[in-house]
This record gives structure tokens, sequence and C-alpha cells, in this order.
């Protein structure tokens, strides 16, 4: 045998799956490699509206942007704007995070059993993940209308007063977790259902004969056979919350005043609705969002490996 | 929920009951745990169902009713012949439809192959790739956004349906092929290895055998890819401008600001906008539970 050929048989498998990932990187590659390299580079210098290379009518200037090394980021690190921010996309993330897990799994815990009707309540309850999040949006802000919107009127109607409910900080701030929560639920718990029904049955059966009560049976079989669910869609549902744009975008523009901007909404304002529009601080606030997930997704990962899972 | 071990053995001191209950078998409920449960379950149901019914019966209201309270009085369809007829809104509706079909064909093969080598081979480099697939789900809009529009610009896919998908692709595939491995781990190896003793080469038993089997798993993909290309707001409000290139996402947005006052043509637009989601929905929600907890449970 050649060398040649004994290369080909050593790589052969390897090349199969080589050519069955190499579609993704490649896409993936182009489409976040280069765009985050140039927006890493971005947030090294002092890019904005008036300085990058544009076209004006016929003539097209060229950028006239230097590289200024960390002073956005020492800008943005000293500014009690962007800790105001964090705090409360921490808050926001926490919170959405927390009161959808326990929400799905109270729910599945209820449907994980015979019951009558038991199927129209599970499409009943996934229903809010079929729907556009932009719908869904469109209609919480249509129910929410200070004036006229539906829960206004039943609260008035009650003999309550109205509740302006996205034009006071503290309500708005209410508004988009309750419509978050409400769009995040169906994820949690068709997920954490799936879990349940992978639990064996006869754990339980053999829980009951030892004498251990609901409770007990729920605490330690159904929540530690649970982990490995939980753990992947706590950490998905983290990201994507602590990145939820459209819901904060389109239910309030981040108002009133900037009360509920989080850090990717106030990243997307400073690059397309302020003006001057500000690309190196837009940038930079992304690399930092980024730098916090990461960190946080290494810490979930070794909080995994610890207890013996790995990939 | 109520258990029948109660230190007691029911029956045993119950002579003086004339009607003695049966005593309840395993799994069964009282009647006030029954209505409980039931009610808990209502109620959730109701707060999930109630605000797309409302946008419904909205839709169907004359314009000037659009905020009663009262259930339709005079139902009409004059919002939806509005938006059909004298709104660019069909225009945008079949962009959508062209962008998110190719992206949900494409996307459900993209990630079924690579969920395959990711599940199947132990290749270099298969380590690497699982974390940049996991790290892409972090992402910020934000970074991303002004360097891809220039990306798209300099490719000339601005106001494409091809940039757009490209886009989307990239923004579903990930989390897929992340779902698909874990829906691959739980089809036997026996099957692939059965496939080669008979002489099918490493892609012919993918394709012939292993994806058959995985079909609630694709079902579950591509549901996601669909919802995911179907609902995205920011990347087809940067990259597509002019009426005629707009998706549907750009599209309300625009209905939003030249129609303020007009909030009934925009529920009809909103509610023809959720019917093929929900469509979609329905025809995959059986495979849901299934594909997806195999893709979450070994991720």
């Amino acid at each position: 045998m050649t060398l040649a050929a004994r290369a080909r048989r050593a790589l052969a498998p390897h090349w199969y799956a080589w050519t069955m990932v190499a579609p993704v990187t490649v896409v993936l590659g182009v489409i976040i490699g280069f765009p985050l390299v140039r927006g890493v580079y971005l947030s090294l210098t002092d890019a904005d509206e008036a300085n990058v290379a544009r076209d004006i009518g016929m003539n097209h200037l060229p950028a006239t942007y230097h590289f200024t090394g960390l002073d956005t980021y020492r800008a943005i690190l000293t500014d009690p704007v962007f800790w105001g921010r964090l705090g409360w996309t921490v808050v926001w993330t926490v919170a959405c995070v927390g009161i959808t897990y326990l929400i799905g799994l109270g729910l599945a815990t209820l449907l994980n059993r015979p019951l009558r009707g038991r199927t129209a309540y599970r499409l009943a309850l996934i229903l809010p993940w079929a729907l556009p999040a932009f719908v869904s949006v469109f209609t919480w802000r249509m129910l929410f209308n200070d004036r006229n919107g539906l829960l206004n009127s039943v609260l008035t109607g009650g003999g309550i007063g109205a509740i302006p409910w996205l034009n006071d900080p503290t309500w708005a701030k209410l508004a988009v977790i309750a419509v978050n929560v409400w769009l995040g639920v169906p994820f949690m718990l068709v997920a954490l259902l799936g879990g349940l029904q992978s639990l064996p049955g006869e754990l339980y059966e053999a829980a009951e004969m030892d004498g251990a009560g609901p409770w007990q049976r729920f605490r330690h079989i159904t929540l530690p056979g649970l982990r490995t669910v939980s753990s992947t869609v706590i950490l998905l549902s983290t990201i994507w919350t602590f990145n939820m744009f459209p819901v904060i975008f389109l239910l309030t523009r981040g108002g009133p005043g900037d009360a509920t901007e989080i850090l990717v909404t106030y990243a997307y304002r400073l690059s397309f609705v302020d003006s001057p529009r500000d690309f190196s601080g837009s940038a930079a606030w992304g690399v930092l969002i980024l730098l916090i997930l990461c960190a946080a997704a290494v810490l979930h990962r070794r909080a995994l490996r610890k207890q013996g899972e790995t990939w | 929920m109520t258990s029948t071990v109660n230190g007691t053995a029911p029956g045993a001191t119950t002579a003086s009951a004339p009607a003695a209950q049966a005593p309840r078998r395993r799994g069964e409920r009282g009647p006030l745990a029954s209505a409980g449960l039931h009610l808990t379950l209502l109620l959730a149901a109701v707060i999930a169902v109630f605000p797309p019914l409302w946008l419904l019966i909205t839709s169907f209201k004359p314009k000037n009713d659009a905020f009663t309270t009262a259930v339709v009085s005079h139902p009409t369809l004059a919002n939806y012949r509005h938006v059909l007829g004298d709104t660019s809104f069909p225009t945008w509706f079949g962009n959508s439809v062209l962008v998110v079909a190719v992206t949900t064909v494409v996307g459900v093969l993209l990630a079924a192959t690579t969920g395959y080598a990711l599940s199947r081979f132990r290749f270099p480099g298969m380590r690497p790739l699982l974390w940049l697939l996991l790290i892409t789900q972090m992402f910020p809009v934000a970074v991303l956004i002004v360097p891809l529009y220039n990306l798209m610009a300099g490719l000339g896919l601005l106001n494409q349906p091809g940039g757009l998908i490209i886009t989307y692709l990239t923004i579903a595939v990930p989390f897929c092929a992340w779902m698909m491995k874990g829906y691959f781990d739980t089809i036997p190896v026996e099957i692939d290895e059965a496939g080669r003793v008979d002489g099918l080469s490493p892609f012919g038993t993918f394709w012939r055998l292993v994806l058959p089997l995985a079909r609630p798993g694709l079902a579950v993909t591509g549901f996601y890819t669909f919802v995911t290309a179907w609902a995205e707001v920011a990347y087809a409000s940067a990259f597509m401008t002019g009426d005629e290139h707009l998706t549907l996402a750009g599209g309300l947005q625009t209905f939003v600001n030249q129609y303020t006052n007009d909030w009934g043509s925009m529920t009809a637009a909103a509610v023809l906008i959720a019917v093929p989601a929900t469509a979609v929905f329905a025809f995959a929600q059986r495979h849901l539970v299934a594909g997806l907890t195999a893709g979450t449970t070994k991720g």
C-alpha cells in the first residue's frame, strides 16, 4: 500500500465528516466570522456617521476614522449609563428566565398525567409559540394601550383607575417582562414536558412503595431527572432573553426615557436610531455583550462538567 | 395528587360508614384535586389564547370600533379587503414566502447533515464546531448588523432575497444542527452499521436509512427555521428597503407609521401573517415533544 493510499484510508471517515459539516462551517465563517472581526475592529476606532466611507451623490468619500485602541471601551465602562443598562438587563434576564421556568415546570407537571382534555390544553398553551413574535407584541401593545386598550377599559369599568402600562417606568418594566414570559412559556413547557415523559415510571412506583409523598417524589425524582433538560433550556433561554431585541424594541422602543432599554436595544439605538450614528460605540457595546455571555456559557459548562457531563 | 398509602389500610376501620369509598387506585385524584388541576390549566390556557383571540375578533370589527370592549356587533370584512386590495401587503407576503421557503428547505438539509456528522463521526475539529454552534447563539444583532450590512452591500445582496436567506440560515442552522445531533444520537448506530454492511456509502446510509427515521426531528427543525425566518424583524427592516422588496415584518412596520390610527387594517394584516405560521405549527406540533426532547436531553 502506498503512503498516499494509506493516508486516504486514514482520512476517509474524517473526509466524509468534514464534507458534511463544511457548508455550515463555511457559511458561519463568512457571515459571522467576517462581521465579527470587522465589528471588533470598528469598536477599536472612532468610527461614526461622519467619518466612515460613504457616497454622497457621485462623490465617494473615503473613510477618515482612526484607530483609537481601547478608548471607546474606557469611555463606556466609566459611564454610568452602561452600568445602569447592565443592571436592568440582568434583572430582566433573571426575572424572565426564572418566572418562565417556574411556570413552564408547573404547567408541565400538571400536564404530565392522565387528564381529560389534555391535548386541548397542550395545544392552547403552546399557541403563543406559533404566532410570529412581532404579531404577538403588536397585539399586546393594543391591549396595553393607555386610553383605549382593553386592559384599561376593564380596569376603569371595574372602578379601578387606568394604569399607564407603557408610559410609567415601573409599569413598563413589568409589562415587558410579562409579555416576554407569555412568549417564552411554551418553549419551556414543551421541553420540560418531553423531559418528564422520558422519566421512568418505575422510579415513582418504587418511591411510592417506600412511602414518599408527592412533594418528596417531585423533589427527589422529578427535579434530578430533569437536570439535563433544565440546564440546556435555561442556558438557551438566558442567552435569548439577554439578547431579546424584538419584545423591547417593538413594545416600548426602550422607553419611557430609557427605562426598559436593555444592552442590545441600546447598542442598536446607538448605530441606527440616534444621530449622529455611533458605529464604534455600538460595536463596543456588542463586543461587551458577547464577552458577558461567553463568560456565562463557560461557567455553565464548567458547572456541568463538575457534575460529570461532558462533550 | 393523593396517594393510597395513608398509614392505615382503607376499609379496615370504616365499618361505621355504610357507603365506604372504594380506595383510590394509583394516579387517581380526589374531586377537589381534579377541580384545582382543571381550573389552573384552564386559567393558563385562557391567558395563552386570549390575546390572539382578541386580535382575531378586533380584525372583524369596523374601523371605528377597534377599541370597543364589545365582541363584534357589526362583523365586517372591510379591514381584510382594504389590506389585500389597497396596500402592498400581497407583495410583501410573496417576498416572505419565497425567503422563508428557501430558508427552511436549505436550513433543514444543512442542519441534518451537520447534526449527523456531529452525532456519528469523531473527527478533528468536532469540539470547536460544537462550541461555534453554541456561541453563534449569543451574537447580539447589534455587533453584527452594521458589518453584515456592509458585507451584503459589497456582495450586492441588499434588497435581494438571497441576502436575507443567508442571514436567516446563520441564525437558525446552529440551533437546528444542535437539535438534530441530539435526535440522531437516539437512533441506534446498528442501523448505520447494517447499511454499511449492505454496501451503502456513509452518505447513502444517512440519506436512505437514517434521515427517514429522523422525520420527527426534521419536522421540529423545519418548524423552528420557519418561525425564526417568518418572525425576524431587525435584519429584515435593515436590509430591505423600498415597498416592493419588503418582507412582512418590515411591511407591518411601515404600516404602523403610515396608518397610526388605523388599528383595524393592522389587526387584519397581523391575522393574515399569523395564519400560515399557525398552520405550519399545527402540522409540526405532533412531533414537537418527541423531537425537541431528544434535542435537549442529549444536548
